[in-house]
């Protein structure tokens, strides 16, 4: 899935004069991060392996303000907001999916107080929904048979209370679904959140992705699942660090569904 | 009339009002934060207070510590029925007026022991956890000196307390036995009917007996008007200020972060002329100073009275910061920390206060002279500490309010914090790459 043209955006629908489905809202990781990209494709894949007609912003596309906001700068993320939401509200966007839970996160629940209200899902909230309609199947495929941990992301998990959709989609694969010492309401964040992603973390014993990476090789997995481009960046880090990345694979539901599926 | 009636009424009468005076001054503080409208969707607070608080709901998540609680609690509850007769023998001479219950109040009394010996227990094994065990969470430095006091003085009163109301009851069952005049025969002693015949009890004079129930009759009330009073210097505020503390709780989802409705307006008039700027709002007068309204919170003037109740909530049992990511990795920040700074400012602004005749003076200082910004930098708004409180206390709420502070008052952040700004500011995304680059994804 590289071909530009099957990648239809805002503009064009409404130039056409059509709506989509929904808008998949891609997020600045998923565009600019490499790894994340990776995430992206494998989400476009299941979406035209459904046929859902999406489109994404595109150029017209720009954070949140989801970091500035938690890291005290209200004016820049205002600015971002009110902007975004004009965009959003100019094409009539009615349901937006992101694969990004701060992105989820601030569309969500920040939004409707600047007068963007929105039905806003995770993309394992709709990769979920997509299955129970019968619209994708998995049959276990590559990942049957091995033993996945799911890592909660806090602003999925006990952010938004969504801790079963990714255990629901993880579950078709016919993997052995292995859970950590602290999970879903206790589950123990990667130490990117509240804007630390894009800052040096403060001096400590150790680094937070490291505990956790610990942590989620200790039961055993093969692959540790992330739902969150930002806990996927941590956690590969901390594998590496443990030196287990020729063992322990990090990736995102949406890549073990692609793949498992060979969409 | 024994002279007894006169000074147990003069003893309630005083106990009573220096509590309420204690409890107005609690009051007075909370309301020097700034208003916030907490009172829609009551119907959920109700649920959310009778879950959480009533119901010990999110105690339990952790079982050992969570069903000793419960026992500690239920303990407290209802073995506040027997203060009721107490207060009322006390006013009118009476002894176990509530005796003419017959049946029942055999299984009241009957229950009040067994609670009372588990109560008992529970706080011996608080008390080894505390001090013997030393769990992490108790043993941290934020509680060294006074806090670390104040527990232990918590759990040796409410253990002494049970003691002198076992006690009592043994002394009263053997004067019963001995069919002393006024000891009517009433209630049940499954607890302390082996204690006084272990004490030997049934072979002590009258005399005796009688001096042994009156003391701990009159320790027992005495202690609980004592202890009544010391919950406004004490982090046990926690057993009254715990139920409207849920029914206040934030009942969005746990990351949406508060709004600043100046900061929105302002920038709705940068983005289009045709909105007006938002109109100045009037200084707040609070303690007789104007407080200006500041972006972000600099001191507890600035945090709303919301912040300013959990604060006074907390009663330090530490699950927050057992779960805190940034402290389980050695970093500074302890969300406790935060609340037991938060309490501590606020109770330094109150003397001051008093001091001054009811009026404020800028004593130079600030929740930032006790909270630096290496914790407040450390937090990762991940909500493990909103999870783990069982009373519903936001700590991330007053971390958010003062990194505002920091960043839009004082333009101080961390340097990577302000590349991102800037990025988010020129390119829209955190990093360095231009709107143009957006779509780059779909052809690589």
């Amino acid at each position: 899935m590289t071909d530009p043209d099957r990648i239809p955006t805002m503009a064009e629908l409404a130039a056409a004069g059509e709506a989509p489905e929904v808008l998949f809202w891609v997020g600045c990781a998923g565009a600019f991060d490499d790894r994340a990209r990776r995430i992206t494709k494998a989400f476009v894949r299941i979406l035209n392996a459904a046929r859902v007609r999406f489109a994404v912003l595109g150029t017209e596309e720009s954070c949140t303000g989801d970091p500035a906001r938690r890291a005290g700068n209200e004016f820049l993320f205002q600015m971002q907001a009110q902007q975004n939401v004009a965009v959003l509200n100019g094409y009539g966007v009615k349901r937006i999916v992101t694969a990004c839970p701060h992105c989820f996160n601030t569309l969500r629940n920040e939004y409707p107080a600047l007068g963007g209200s929105y039905e806003v899902m995770h993309h394992t909230q709709f990769i979920n929904a997509l299955m129970k309609e019968g619209r994708i199947r998995v049959e276990g495929g590559s990942f049957q048979g091995k033993r996945i941990t799911f890592h909660d992301p806090c602003y999925l998990g006990r952010g938004n209370g969504e801790y079963e959709a990714p255990r629901e989609v993880l579950l078709k694969l016919d993997a052995a679904l292995v859970e950590m010492k602290r999970s879903r309401a206790q589950g123990f964040c990667c130490g990117a959140g509240g804007a630390q992603m894009f800052k040096e973390a403060e001096p400590g014993a150790k680094e937070v992705n490291h505990e956790r990476s610990e942590e989620a090789v200790a039961t055993g997995a093969h692959i540790i699942a992330a739902g969150c481009p930002f806990c996927n960046t941590m956690l590969t880090d901390g594998v590496k660090k443990l030196q287990q990345e020729g063992k322990v694979q990090v990736l995102d539901v949406a890549e073990l569904i692609a793949g498992a599926g060979e969409l | 009339m024994s002279i007894a009636q006169p000074v147990f009424i003069v003893l309630l009468a005083a106990g009573a009002a220096l509590f309420g005076r204690n409890l107005m001054r609690v009051r007075r503080n909370i309301l020097l934060g700034r208003d916030e409208d907490r009172t829609d969707r009551r119907a959920e607070r109700w649920a959310v207070m009778a879950r959480v608080a009533l119901g010990q709901g999110k105690m339990v998540v952790r079982p050992v510590a969570g069903l000793l609680h419960i026992i500690v609690y239920a303990g407290f509850v209802i073995i506040n029925i027997e203060v009721l007769e107490i207060l009322v023998d006390g006013v009118f001479g009476t002894h176990r007026a509530f005796a003419f219950l017959g049946p029942a109040y055999d299984l009241l009394i009957g229950s009040f022991e067994v609670l009372a010996l588990g109560v008992w227990a529970a706080c011996a094994i608080f008390l080894v956890r505390r001090n013997l065990i030393r769990l992490r969470r108790f043993v941290m430095k934020e509680l060294d000196g006074w806090p670390r006091t104040d527990a232990n003085l918590i759990l040796a009163t409410e253990i002494a307390l049970m003691s002198a109301f076992l006690l009592m009851n043994a002394a009263d069952l053997a004067l019963q036995q001995q069919q002393v005049e006024h000891y009517v025969q009433a209630g049940a002693f499954p607890v302390s009917g082996p204690l006084a015949a272990l004490l030997g009890f049934h072979g002590l004079a009258p005399a005796t007996l009688i001096a042994v129930e009156r003391f701990c009759w009159w320790f027992h009330i005495v202690g609980i008007l004592a202890f009544l009073n010391y919950l406004v210097v004490s982090k046990h505020l926690h057993i009254l200020l715990a139920f409207p503390n849920t029914w206040y709780s934030k009942l969005e989802p746990r990351t949406r972060l508060a709004d600043m409705p100046r900061v929105a307006g302002e920038v709705r008039s940068m983005l289009d002329p045709a909105v007006p700027p938002p109109a100045a709002t009037a200084p707040r007068t609070v303690a007789g100073v104007e407080v200006p309204e500041r972006f972000g919170a600099r001191d507890v003037f600035d945090l709303s009275w919301k912040n300013l109740l959990d604060a006074y909530t907390c009663t330090e049992c530490g699950r927050c910061t057992s779960e805190c990511p940034a402290n389980l990795t050695g970093k500074l920040l302890s969300p406790r920390k935060v609340m037991m700074d938060t309490r501590d400012r606020l109770e330094e602004v109150g003397r001051a206060i008093d001091a001054g005749k009811g009026v404020w003076k800028d004593d130079g200082k600030s929740l930032h002279t006790r909270i630096s910004e290496e914790e407040l930098w450390a937090c990762t708004t991940c909500n493990a500490c909103t999870q783990a409180c069982p009373v519903n206390i936001d700590p991330v709420d007053i971390i958010m309010q003062m990194r505002r502070y920091k960043v839009m008052e004082e333009s101080s952040t961390r340097p990577a914090l302000t590349g991102m700004f800037n990025n988010v500011e020129n390119n829209g995304a955190p990093w360095a790459f231009g709107p143009d680059k957006r779509m780059d994804w779909a052809r690589g």
